[in-house]
This record gives C-alpha cells, sequence and structure tokens, in this order.
C-alpha cells in the first residue's frame, strides 16, 4: 500500500518508505522517553509517583532473575489458557454451525460467562481449585475465549451458497462440508479472533496473577505496588506491553506463512 | 435418457407464501444431446437445471437419469455454476481434483488427467496459480475442467458464460462445443443469451415465466460443426427469430435485443 502511494508524484519533501515506517516511529518513541525523563527530574515526582524510565530500568534490572522467571510463569499462563481457548472454541463454533438446537443451547451459556465479570470469579476459583496453575487458566480462557467462538462461528456462516452448493453437487457429506468447505473459508475470521484472544489471555493471566499466584508479572506489580516499589510495578507492565506485542505478532507470522491466502485483502471472486 | 415426468417446484418464501417456480412440466433429454434451456428471469431454467442436478427436490413428479431416479446428486452429474466458484484457498490444480476426492475417487492418474484437460482449455502451466491470479475467463475454464474430471454423463451448465465478456464468451462457446465433440456427454445449457443458444444447441427450450413453463421447443437444423458464420444463414435466423417472438411477443421483431 505504501509503496503505491510513494509512486505518486508528491509535492516537495518526502521521505523513503523505510524511514517512515521504522525510523520515525522510533524516534517519536525516545522523545516521548525523554520527554517523560526531563518531566520527572524538572518537577522533582517522587519516584513512587512516577518513576523516571531510567529507575524503572535501573530498579526492575536490579532484582535480575527473577524477573525473568515471573515473565516465564505469566507466559505459561498465557499460553496454557490460550490454547484452551482454541481447543474449546473452534469445536464449539463448529457445533453451534452444525445444529440451530446446539446454537440455541449454547449461545444463552455462553453470553452468561461473558457477562460475568472474570476479576470476580477469579477469587471465587480459587477458593475452589487451590492456589494453583488451574484456576489461572481457567480464568485466562474465560477472558480469551469469547471473541474467537463468535469470529470463528462468523466465519463458517458466511460461507458462500455457490461454495456449499458446489459441495453438494459433489455429495460431500455434512463431515466434508465443514472440514473442506466451510473451515477453510473461515480461516481468516479465526485467525482475526486468535489475534483478540491473544492479547485477552495475557489480560487474562494477570487478573489470574493478581488474586491468586506466588509468581508471575501480575504477581509482582501486585507486591512491588505493595511496597511502594513503583519502578519495579512499571517494569514489570512494560515486559507485559513487550510479550502482548511479541504474541501477537507471532500468531500473525503464523497466519502469513501457513495461510497465504487469508492474509490477503482482496476479495475473491467465487 | 433425462426424462422430467410431470415435475413441478413450489418455494416457500419467508412470509410462509408457496411461490410456483415451475409449473408441472413433462420433458424428456436424449444421452449425448446439447440443449440450451432460453427465458427470461424467473421462468425456472436454473430451478429445472438444480431439479436434475439433484440438488433441491421437486413439489411433484419424477426425475430420472438412464431409468434410476434422482434423490440426492449423482456421481456422473457434473454442474458448472454462473461464477466460477473456485476455492479461494487452493491452487488451480486441487480445485479441478476436488470433486474427485471428496467422491473418494480420487487416483494417482487424476492429477495427469486434471493436467490434460487444462491443457486442453489453453491453462497449461496455470495447474499452481492461485484462482484469484487468473481472469474471469480463465476462472471460468478451470471450473469447466473440475466438472469435466469427473467424466460426467449429464453436464448442467446455469449462464456459464454470463459473466464474461463477449469476445470470451465466444471463444468459449466454440471451445465448449470441441469438447462436447470428443467427450459425448448430455449437456443442459441455460442461458439469457438467443445467438449462443442457436449456436450450441440441438434443441432450444423456450420457457416462460410466472410460474416457469415450456413455452416450445425448438429443433435447431444447422449442422456440426457449429461456427459463427452459421450465424448469417437464414436458418439460423430463423431459429433466433422464433425464440426471439416467443420470448417478447410479436413486438419482438422490433425490440433490438439479441
Amino acid at each position: 500500500m505504501a509503496a503505491d502511494v510513494a509512486e505518486l508524484p508528491e509535492q516537495g519533501f518526502t521521505l523513503p518508505p523505510w524511514v517512515r515506517e521504522i525510523v520515525v516511529p522510533i524516534v517519536a518513541f525516545m522523545l516521548l522517553v525523554a520527554a517523560w525523563e526531563a518531566m520527572v527530574h524538572g518537577f522533582s515526582v517522587p519516584e513512587f509517583i512516577l518513576p523516571a524510565p531510567s529507575a524503572i530500568w535501573t530498579e526492575t534490572t536490579k532484582i535480575g532473575w527473577p524477573v525473568f522467571y515471573h515473565t516465564l510463569a505469566t507466559l505459561r499462563t498465557t499460553l496454557l489458557g490460550f490454547v484452551a481457548s482454541i481447543l474449546i472454541s473452534l469445536p464449539l463454533a463448529v457445533a453451534i454451525t452444525a445444529s440451530p438446537l446446539l446454537s440455541a443451547a449454547i449461545y444463552p451459556l455462553l453470553v452468561i460467562t461473558q457477562s460475568v465479570p472474570k476479576v470476580a470469579l477469579a477469587p471465587v476459583l480459587i477458593i475452589g481449585l487451590g492456589a494453583n496453575e488451574l484456576p489461572r487458566v481457567i480464568v485466562t480462557f474465560l477472558v480469551a475465549f469469547f471473541p474467537l467462538v463468535v469470529s470463528t462461528t462468523a466465519g463458517l456462516l458466511a460461507t458462500p451458497p455457490e461454495l456449499i452448493e458446489l459441495g453438494r453437487s459433489c455429495r460431500a457429506s455434512r463431515f466434508q462440508e465443514m472440514a473442506r468447505i466451510r473451515f477453510p473459508f473461515a480461516i481468516p475470521f479465526v485467525f482475526g479472533g486468535l489475534k483478540v484472544a491473544i492479547a485477552l489471555s495475557v489480560v487474562g493471566a494477570v487478573v489470574a496473577e493478581f488474586v491468586g499466584a506466588d509468581q508471575g508479572l501480575g504477581y509482582l506489580i501486585q507486591t512491588s505496588t505493595a511496597f511502594f516499589r513503583t519502578s519495579v510495578a512499571y517494569g514489570a507492565v512494560i515486559i507485559l506491553g513487550i510479550l502482548g506485542i511479541v504474541l501477537f505478532q507471532v500468531v500473525e507470522l503464523i497466519e502469513r506463512i501457513f495461510f497465504p491466502w487469508s492474509n490477503s485483502h482482496e476479495k475473491m471472486v467465487v | 435418457m433425462i426424462v422430467l415426468d410431470g415435475v413441478a417446484k413450489t418455494f416457500r418464501a419467508n412470509d410462509g407464501s408457496a411461490v410456483p417456480a415451475l409449473a408441472k412440466l413433462s420433458l424428456s433429454f436424449r444421452p449425448g444431446e446439447f440443449v440450451a434451456l432460453v427465458g427470461p428471469s424467473g421462468c425456472g431454467k436454473s430451478t429445472m437445471l438444480r431439479l436434475v442436478a439433484g440438488l433441491i427436490p421437486p413439489t411433484a413428479g419424477d426425475i430420472s437419469i438412464e431409468g434410476s431416479r434422482v434423490t440426492e446428486a449423482r456421481s456422473d452429474t457434473a454442474m458448472v455454476f454462473q461464477a466460477p466458484t473456485l476455492l479461494p484457498w487452493a491452487d488451480v490444480l486441487t480445485n479441478v481434483v476436488f470433486p474427485l476426492r471428496i467422491m473418494g475417487r480420487y487416483t494417482p492418474e487424476s492429477e495427469d488427467k486434471a493436467r490434460e484437460l487444462l491443457a486442453l482449455v489453453g491453462l497449461a502451466g496455470f495447474e499452481k496459480k492461485s484462482p484469484r491470479e487468473l481472469s474471469g475467463g480463465m476462472q471460468q475454464r478451470a471450473a469447466i475442467c473440475r466438472a469435466l474430471l469427473i467424466e460426467p454423463r449429464v453436464l448442467l451448465m446455469d449462464e456459464p458464460f454470463g459473466a464474461l465478456d463477449a469476445l470470451t464468451r465466444e471463444e468459449m462457446s466454440l471451445e465448449l462445443l470441441r469438447i462436447w465433440s470428443a467427450r459425448p456427454m448430455t449437456v443442459l445449457f441455460v442461458t439469457h443469451s438467443i445467438s449462443e443458444a442457436v449456436l450450441l444447441a440441438d434443441r432450444v427450450v423456450v420457457m416462460s415465466p410466472r410460474p416457469g413453463r415450456i413455452a416450445e421447443i425448438i429443433d435447431v437444423p444447422l449442422p456440426r460443426p457449429r461456427s459463427f458464420e452459421q450465424e448469417g444463414l437464414h436458418e439460423f435466423q430463423d431459429c433466433a427469430q422464433r425464440i426471439r417472438s416467443l420470448i417478447f411477443g410479436n413486438g419482438g421483431r422490433r425490440s433490438g435485443i439479441a
């Protein structure tokens, strides 16, 4: 897209695309960090209210390896919850699409799970299941799975009737229709849902760690704010941000490598 | 032999009212015959095709092919739709062998046969291309290959060239005739174009709408192989004129619609 725009004759000063897309955002980001640093020092803001970026860096790195283990713990909960979302959402979406009866039975239940605030549910689950990985994964799953069900269902239902008729004219069974026509067609929708789900999985894992964990970045935020070590809490938040971005990019990379047709935004003529 | 015996089809609209698409009609097609179905929109041409394909059940009457009743799609019947209807995620070759895979009739030779067919319609070298890299005409050629690969005895074509430009359309018509003369099969060809119907068909079934019924069946006496030069012959003109007047009434002579 950007290349097309660059082809057009433009008046005056223009930047090469790579400068505009890579250098400009980095410079803008660094300026923001510098302004933050200068403001904290200039106005002598106490560290426990707003630490300077330099303080965040020194305080967080001072902890050393434990930060890494906290990150690993959060990553593990995030990924387990994400995988659980996939394993449950996709069959659920297929069931909803396959039968109006199942759809009528399942959809209200789904809406109820979404109406319950998961933050409120987390302590309740921990009483029932103990303070281990399982309740954290369940909370993560509950936060993340719904968009995946909705978008996969939408994709399965959006399959053009012409393709369905083609399947029927080839004597496709209902299973073949689902596996070889509807599901491949829904792949771009599935990935839309996966991208939302991976971002929400990080949120879910942190929420779970707030209420019931002895490790993880959520736990780190909780304990460090309790002792007014705001710099460390900020450090944990930044790591969470990076974690979210990296996981999102991984999902996008998988889509681009294994399902190249999915990302092409051209409208197919079917 | 395809026999439609007292076949009628009524659809149910969303508000529950009955919409007759085809009034009771009886008709038969000889094996190897090329029949065009012509008529204005809403005359039930596509409905008739889908009934013969076994995609929808008739409300009344019976349809049989070679003496056996059509109750579902048959493995010796292939359909070509107005849109190419290719799977966007699969390459051309995978699309062409798709019905064989679905039917469980895929063998190691299937791929060679698919390549041969693609070469026959001028798509050699495009086997691994994605459908979106092909023009509309090329996509429709691939769809025709897909239908031919199952070696159908009945080929049902629902305005297959309707979405193509006029030049591609003429080229494809001749190509279809060439393929049909090499592989004997019964072709039912739905079209809006009167000249296309006369050029292609042994018989033209002219239909009229609301509810769909047969106005007349016209034999086309032109010799084969057909070519566009025959459009100048008076037999061609007589057939076209007869169809036009059946569709538009006697005002057909005045209207300039082809």
